[in-house]
């Protein structure tokens, strides 16, 4: 069966660019692109919740 | 899966506010949790607050809200659960707001115990006026109105909280954001006056005047900083020197204000039946 990984969504409209999900996740999923935060290794993501628990600007979504 | 935030955000208010980087946002993700945790109705709920960056958090919320003077938001706060009894009333400020200019109305109400959950957000500054000192900035700090170093010792909020009385006293930070809406959810079931003061950080008007040089740096110094009560327990005090001590530090239960003045009121009515 194919692994399923998490779904992270980050709304670029109210993300304003703190690294702190980028600096808080075990994985290194998330990295800043220009002023916002994306996701750009999503086979490393354990669906650990932390980029959504600390995002101050509820701009990180993330459905396991 | 997904918390579903924006269900108890008022529509259209994100993105908030707050700088980048400021903890307030972490906080109101947890007090949302904690209502959600605790079922609470949006009309039986009212959530009060002064003035200051931590005092917009209830104008983002979809509950009874309050925006109040300066510091006051306690006596509001007072005023709605005496009207009201049956509502749950959650005050919410920060440190300027709930020790400087409102200390007076912070300690009276710790002293009468009347059922609410006040939430201090303590980012150690004056933010929304620009960096003005606190009576919570540390010794030596740099802040607008002291650019040599702070001389004043600060406030120590849960101390002060237990030394006027309040019966509940809890301390979490927003690096520990898991920690939040727990403690939050306590205080909340609480009978009688809980104090939760969550140590936040500043990184626009606290940080950059004091080698702050991030967001995520100020939230390390949070973890750096503090130690839970249980792991306190086996410290020696040279350990816990410069270490603030988080966690449920006090609790007791004591008659509770509005039920002590309801029967004041009976036997009033009583006596001139």
């Amino acid at each position: 069966m194919e692994k399923q990984f998490p779904k992270i969504e980050i709304n670029e409209r109210y993300c304003k660019g703190c690294h702190i999900c980028v600096e808080f996740c075990p994985t290194r999923v998330l990295a800043m692109k220009g002023f916002t935060a994306s996701v750009i290794n999503l086979e490393a993501c354990i669906g650990c919740m932390q980029c959504e628990l600390r995002c101050p600007d509820f701009a990180v979504k993330v459905t396991t | 899966m997904a918390f579903d935030y924006e269900k108890y955000i008022r529509p259209g208010k994100l993105p908030h506010i707050w700088c980048p980087g400021c903890g307030h946002g972490i906080v109101m993700k947890g007090l949302i949790r904690a209502i959600d945790t605790l079922g609470l109705e949006k009309n039986s709920t009212a959530i009060v607050s002064g003035i200051g960056c931590a005092s917009r958090l209830p104008g983002y919320l979809d509950f009874c809200t309050l925006h109040t003077t300066h510091g006051r938001g306690m006596a509001f706060a007072t005023g709605i659960k005496f009207a009201r009894p049956e509502l749950q009333v959650i005050c919410v400020g920060g440190d300027g707001d709930g020790v400087a200019i409102g200390g007076n109305h912070f300690i009276h109400a710790c002293r009468r115990n009347i059922d609410m959950t006040y939430l201090i957000m303590n980012n150690n500054i004056y933010g929304m006026t620009g960096g003005q000192f606190s009576p919570t900035t540390p010794m030596g700090a740099r802040a607008s109105t002291t650019p040599y170093g702070n001389p004043d010792p600060p406030f120590d909020i849960a101390k002060l909280a237990i030394g006027a009385g309040a019966t509940f006293v809890a301390r979490g930070t927003a690096y520990h954001a898991s920690q939040i809406d727990k403690l939050l959810v306590e205080a909340i079931r609480h009978k009688g006056f809980s104090v939760v003061e969550i140590l936040d950080s500043c990184p626009t008007t606290y940080g950059r005047r004091n080698k702050f040089r991030s967001a995520v740096e100020m939230m390390n110094n949070l973890k750096e900083s503090t130690v839970s009560i249980k792991a306190a327990e086996n410290m020696s005090p040279e350990q816990l020197q410069g270490k603030v001590i988080t966690g449920l530090l006090y609790k007791e239960n004591k008659p509770e204000y509005i039920a002590e003045y309801q029967k004041i009121i009976d036997d009033a009515q009583e006596i001139y039946r």
